[in-house]
């Protein structure tokens, strides 16, 4: 019998990968666990493991293929003596169950049945490079060189830079340093600033939170990482308590210039405890400044205005989005205002209010909706805190209709405070009441047919913008 | 305890070792305690390679942490523990719910996220639970199980029903503020809890050398007066010795103790750590010289087992493993509306 060999998924939000080398080579006989090739994802270099015992009959993407898709068959392994005619090759798996399993099982299925699926040309199943998409905003003069860059990408060279500008600048964090960040977000910055400024710290989040506020009561700027912002939970207390209240405690003495920056909300499939969306949990605290950038453009722009902001600043960002490209401008010194919203898409029929990841459903969202000449307006919010109101009322005085999208949970969410906001300042322009699309009101299922259901999607989007129209 | 499944019973150890040591000696193991061992570790080792496979087809997501290499650490404390004693850990939690006797198809079914799983597929790798086998969990977060652990041998004591708390964290973990709040509440109030540190020397990348100041974790409750020890976490028999110590005197009414447990893992902190941080030759030669499962297996061949028994119980583990695995690929997804559900009672 022969077993395919699939292309591996390796993290959580892993979709495709480079098969960057075979370390062996077809006819060799190989034994469970041996390493049969290296593949490089965006994030590392791993390595894949026989899983079974025979030779390897048949290399189906040769070494060096990009973009190769999880799950594309990757070689064929036969028992010792089979001989294996080019009928046997595998043919790529039809779908990816990687994702959505639909039908369980889809996967092993797609192995057993192997041997028995025609020729294929031994061609990677390519996922296409995705086309880096123009970032609509007012701070991009015109004329400016772009360039395609990850959001990962943008975040480092934001920090980068103003470590270049300020020696006080510094990062603090768990495995920020040696590591290269556990998103690879801080890649290069130890090579480059050194063990003085990039600061590997033990898993001591309200230690480090706090000794990071010391620091900036003390003069000094720290970017202080979270792996997560779900870990960010441990430290609340010296966010909250001690970088938020301080200045105002002592009489506007003593400011506090510090980031907190990380991944904020659902990743792939990591569960409740991994996957909390804490935007309106930090947006309600006077005295911090809340941000959540919704491409790498604005990734960039707005760290390094938060870094070089007196107050303290939590920057949430979004894992997914991390290995996503957009065009970024190539300027000396490229800052967007904190408080500052962006139209991403202009509309007259409906304003949809959104930021972070909940963006591109909404663009998503809006180009389905052209289609059915409906024209939804997209606002950006960039920043949470404080929160550009005017912007947002500007556009529903114009369309008479506003949704506002989230990842988090409804009950006291962003959603609720636009909602509050929208009718306080613009009731007399409403032709609907003001819906909100939110994820669901549970903690996060880890069943992938679940978790989708949690998330907020691009037809819930859609849905209710309909509904706001009494489509 | 009925025994509801013969996979449970299989990995269901509890109560093996007999016989109380002296301070600090290994009780050797008669035959059948190896043997039971041997199955044990074994079981998680094959649980957990699958697990790994799966996760490369896609049938498992998100993290999933393997307990390869560490395996002789939780089967030795279950061999000495009763099955009324808890156990909790955080996310490296699957080995820990197999030596519970949970069973391994359920298990699996969780981490595929299946409506069968012990958390009805909710949960996933990192969150199970199992109130019968008095497994509390499988925890996400660095430090949790600490003090949730310490709440459960308040309970026992509450109670008085004789019950210890056994409560696993890894090396980083045993840096956070939370564990020595624990120490101090579990001193001062005599709770019945044995602290496991399982050091496996690397948290995520962070070798212990570069987070903790105190690298020797047995000592890390001295300030309270927790008597610790630090045991080779590989030699099964040593964990169990130290954890049949440790259980009678948290019995005896003394109140908490610390054990620190050498160990080693094998694979990446998760599925998508490319672990550069250490040497290729430092994990080969773990594996060579202190494999906890080749110990005892060596040490069974040098009593007169013979090579067709031990391959008839890895044939075993095997069959129990695949099991678990076609049982979790084709057990449906849970239903939509469990989405809505267990939120509040
Ligand atoms: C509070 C918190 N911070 C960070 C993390 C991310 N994280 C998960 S595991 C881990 C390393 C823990 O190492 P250790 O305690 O030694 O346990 P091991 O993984 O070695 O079993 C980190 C940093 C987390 N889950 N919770
Ligand atoms: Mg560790």
């Amino acid at each position: 019998m022969t077993v395919n060999v699939l292309m591996p998924a390796l993290s959580p939000t892993m979709e495709q990968g480079k098969l960057a080398k075979w370390l062996k080579n077809e006819g060799d006989k190989v034994k469970a666990g041996d390493v049969i090739a290296e593949i490089e994802t965006d994030k590392a270099t791993m390595e894949v493991e026989a899983v079974d015992e025979g030779v390897l009959a048949r290399i189906l993407v040769p070494g060096g293929a990009e973009n190769v898709a999880v799950n594309t068959p990757i070689a064929v392994i036969a028992e010792e003596g089979e001989e294996i005619g080019p009928a046997e090759a595998a043919a790529p798996a039809a779908s990816a169950p990687a994702k959505a399993p639909d039908i369980p099982a889809s996967a092993p299925q797609a192995v057993a049945a192997a041997a028995t699926v025609p020729a294929a040309p031994a061609e990677p199943a390519a996922v296409p490079a995705a086309p880096s998409p123009a970032v609509a905003a007012p701070e991009i003069p015109p004329d400016t060189t772009l360039i395609p860059m990850t959001m990962r990408e943008a975040l480092r060279d934001a920090m980068a830079e103003e470590m270049r500008r300020d020696q006080n600048v510094f990062v603090i964090g768990e495995e920020v340093a040696e590591y290269q960040g556990a998103y690879k977000v801080t890649q290069g910055l130890l090579q480059e600033f050194g063990p003085r400024r990039v600061v590997d710290t033990p898993i001591t989040e309200y230690g480090f939170a706090g000794l990071a506020v010391g620091a900036a009561f003390a003069g000094l700027r720290p970017i202080c990482e979270f792996m997560t912002f779900n870990f960010a939970m441990q430290a609340i207390d010296h966010i909250v308590n001690s970088a938020g209240k301080t200045l105002y405690m002592s009489g506007g003495q003593i400011n506090c210039p510090i980031v907190f920056r990380g991944p904020n909300g659902a990743a792939a499939r990591v569960a409740a405890q991994h996957s909390q969306d804490y935007a309106a949990w930090f947006s309600q605290v006077p005295g911090l400044k809340v941000v959540a950038p919704s491409n790498a453009s604005d990734a960039k722009g707005l760290l390094k205005s938060a870094i070089r902001d007196a107050n303290p600043v939590v920057f949430l960002e979004n894992e997914i989005l991390y290995g996503k490209q957009w065009d970024t401008p190539i300027l000396e010194d490229f800052l967007i205002p904190i408080g500052k919203a962006r139209v991403a898409r202009a509309g007259e029929d409906v304003t949809l209010v959104s930021f972070s990841i909940g963006v591109s459903h909404c663009l998503t969202a809006a180009e389905a909706l052209a289609k059915e000449g409906i024209e939804a307006e997209v606002v950006d919010l960039r920043t949470l805190r404080p929160m550009d109101v005017p912007a947002i009322i500007e556009s529903v005085r114009k369309t008479g209709r506003c949704v506002a999208v989230e990842e988090g949970w409804p009950q006291c969410g962003i959603g609720a405070e636009i909602a509050a906001r929208v009718q306080e300042e613009a009731f007399d322009y409403l032709d609907a009441p003001v819906l909100r699309v939110t994820g669901k009101d549970v903690p996060m299922p880890y069943a992938a047919n679940l978790e989708k259901l949690a998330l907020p999607s691009v037809a819930e989007v859609i849905a209710a913008v309909k509904a706001a129209l009494y489509r | 305890m009925p025994a509801a499944d013969k996979n449970a019973k299989f990995a269901d150890v509890a109560g093996a070792a007999e016989g109380a040591p002296a301070e600090g000696e290994i009780l050797a193991f008669s035959r059948e305690q190896e043997l039971a061992a041997y199955r044990a570790m074994l079981l998680i080792r094959r649980f957990e390679e699958k697990a790994g496979q799966l996760y490369g087809m896609g049938l498992i997501g998100g993290f999933c942490h393997l307990y390869i290499g560490q395996e002789a650490v939780v089967v030795g404390a279950r061999m000495s523990a009763k099955s009324s004693d808890q156990f909790i850990t955080a996310y490296r939690d699957h080995g820990h719910m197999l030596a519970c006797g949970m069973e391994p198809k359920r298990v699996m079914a969780e981490l595929t996220g299946r409506r069968s799983g012990y958390s009805k597929g909710k949960g996933g790798s990192m969150h199970m639970f199992s109130r019968e086998k008095n497994f509390y969990g499988g925890h996400g977060i660095v430090g949790a199980p600490a003090p949730l652990g310490a709440g459960l041998a308040f309970a026992d004591l509450y109670r008085g029903d004789g019950s210890v708390s056994l409560t696993f964290f890894g090396d980083g973990a045993a840096n956070q503020g939370q564990v020595y709040e624990s120490f101090n509440m579990a001193e001062l109030w005599k709770l019945p809890i044995v602290f496991i540190v399982e050091n496996n020397r690397y948290a995520m990348g962070t070798s212990v050398a570069r987070s903790s100041a105190q690298a020797n974790f047995s000592m890390r409750g001295a300030a309270f007066n927790i008597p610790g020890r630090q045991i080779d976490g590989m030699d099964v028999r040593a964990v169990a010795s130290a954890v049949r110590e440790a259980l009678d005197w948290c019995r005896a009414g003394k109140g908490p103790f610390l054990i620190e447990a050498q160990t080693y893992r094998y694979r990446g902190h998760s599925m998508s750590d490319p672990a550069k941080y250490r040497s290729k030759e430092e994990v080969q030669k773990v594996r060579e010289e202190h494999d906890p499962i080749e110990q005892v297996r060596a040490r069974l061949l040098a009593g007169g087992a013979s090579e067709d028994e031990l391959k008839q119980v890895d044939a075993a583990v095997r069959r129990i493993v695949s099991e678990a695995a076609d049982f979790a690929t084709n057990d449906p997804e849970p239903d939509p509306s469990e989405l809505w559900t267990d939120v509040v009672l």
